[in-house]
């Protein structure tokens, strides 16, 4: 028999779903404006960036609500928990996506640095299908599929280490690349914690369907995260 | 905004010396559902019979104040009850199905009031067991005695035959407390898809069957409202600490 709180669940899901593809958006149009250096579009990012944050109270105060209406139990009180979770990873996501949009604004015109390029490059590419492929797990409820995506978190973790190596050696080689290579290391590791929110998301979809909460990575969390 | 079609003002009742409703100010907008909550003897259910006239069977009670339907007063020397209770329908605790068929107990009050059309007869009968949500399970057993029915299906008849005689508002006394989880549900169904066509007032004892389909909550306490808001603000945030204790079941 169908319920309100199914017609609300179906409608909760939708509006997770919905913030998720905008967030998706954002990441990709931060790692864009930083590829191509595109200050325009940086500071649209960045005066949007409230729009996240009003979605994440919306879908808030909606799972509050279904709780307190409807005392969910078993398979419902997980799916309202996994949304009133990873919202907030989400919602975080998308300020690391407006801390790149920031750096792209703060890198002006200096110099690139051709390796970091290539390296950054590498992380935007695996983040942002992370990202997209986070929610395709979500809306197929596939725990596989979350389970897998820790490893790109991993190997996200392993470019921002060598990211990190490769901006000191830079700077040691010639100071003048000091701001720059700076913004290079914040940059790579926007992306790393986009990567260690998306694997939170994806924990929480393996506790929607099982039941368990687990910790995905735990032995390789980065350590100035 | 929707019209006001049940207003109640400085609403007394006494059971002889006994004040059971202490001046109750509560309106009704057309169509949602209204949940009465609160401790037993608190009395919501005496204030839901006051409604289309139930206590006027009991005898001792006198009542002051003013209830207004569509903004005529229900008590006026000259108020119709029989009319009265035809739109303003009720359905009680314990499934009360008289001892005919189906059929007869859906039309029952159209019977009375003298309709004698088959054609139409059939077309209510069915169009009332739809509603009710029960039309399919009885539909190939109209003529057979409502007493063999379950309770969930004799309360979702007792709906049904409310519904014949097209009421505006109806009232229900705990229509679930007798009744199973599965039978429960049905109802609550029943209702929640009644609610856009009816001005629905439940008395209940069960607070989550409130938060799950009422629209409006309003809580008493020993005669008094103390309280009414939308159903997510009671249970949210209340804005008196009576309701919130109530509501924790901290007390009732």
């Amino acid at each position: 028999m169908r319920r309100l709180f199914d017609d609300e669940l179906a409608e909760l899901d939708a509006d997770f779903t919905e913030m998720g593809m905008l967030v998706s958006e954002v990441i990709q149009q931060a790692v864009d404006s930083f590829t191509n250096r595109d200050a325009v579009a940086a500071q649209q990012i960045i005066d949007q960036d409230h729009q996240i944050n009003e979605r994440e109270i919306a879908l808030e105060k909606k799972t509050f609500e279904m709780i307190a209406l409807y005392q969910p139990v078993t398979t419902d009180l997980r799916e309202i928990v996994t949304i009133l979770k990873a919202v907030s990873e989400l919602e975080r996501a998308g300020d690391h996506a407006r801390n790149i949009a920031h750096a792209t604004i703060k890198f002006g015109s200096k110099q690139k640095i051709p390796v970091l390029e290539q390296l950054l490059g590498q992380m935007g590419l695996l983040t942002t299908q992370m990202v997209k492929d986070v929610l395709t797990a979500y809306v197929n409820k596939d725990e596989d599929e979350a389970r897998e995506l820790a490893a790109v978190d991993r190997k996200l973790d392993q470019l921002n280490h060598q990211v990190r190596a490769d901006s000191y050696e830079q700077m040691r080689l010639d100071p003048a690349f000091e701001t720059g290579a700076s913004i290079y290391l914040n940059v790579a590791q926007d992306l790393s914690r986009i990567g260690d929110y998306v694997t939170n998301v994806c924990e929480w979809i393996v506790y929607l369907k099982s039941g368990q909460i687990i910790e995905l990575n735990s032995a390789s969390q980065d350590g100035e995260g | 905004m929707s019209e006001e079609i049940l207003t109640t003002q400085d609403l007394h009742l006494y059971y002889g010396e006994k004040e059971a409703l202490k001046g109750i100010n509560l309106n009704f907008d057309a169509k949602g559902i209204t949940a009465l909550i609160g401790p037993s003897g608190c009395g919501k259910s005496t204030y839901l019979r006051t409604l289309n006239r139930m206590n006027d069977l009991i005898p001792n009670v006198t009542i002051t104040g003013t209830i207004k339907f569509k903004g005529e007063n229900l008590y006026a020397p000259n108020a119709d009850t029989v009319e009265i209770r035809k739109e303003i329908g009720m359905v009680f605790q314990q499934p009360n199905p008289f001892p005919f068929s189906i059929y007869d107990n859906v039309i029952y009050g159209l019977r009375i009031a003298g309709e004698k059309d088959k054609e139409k007869l059939d077309a209510v009968v069915e169009k009332s067991l739809r509603q009710a949500a029960v039309w399919d399970e009885v539909k190939d057993h109209l003529h057979e005695s409502a007493l063999a029915l379950s309770g969930g299906q004799q309360q979702r008849v007792c709906i049904a035959r409310v519904l014949a005689v097209s009421p505006e508002i109806i009232l229900l006394d705990e229509p679930t407390s007798a009744l199973d989880p599965v039978s429960s549900s049905q109802i609550e169904a029943t209702l929640l898809n009644l609610r856009h066509d009816y001005t629905i007032i439940i008395v209940t004892h069960n607070l989550q069957q409130a938060s799950r389909i009422a629209d409006r909550t309003a809580f008493f306490m020993n005669g008094e409202l103390v309280e009414v808001d939308q159903t997510k603000n009671i249970f949210m945030n209340p804005a008196k600490k009576q309701t919130e204790d109530y509501i924790s079941g901290r007390f009732g």
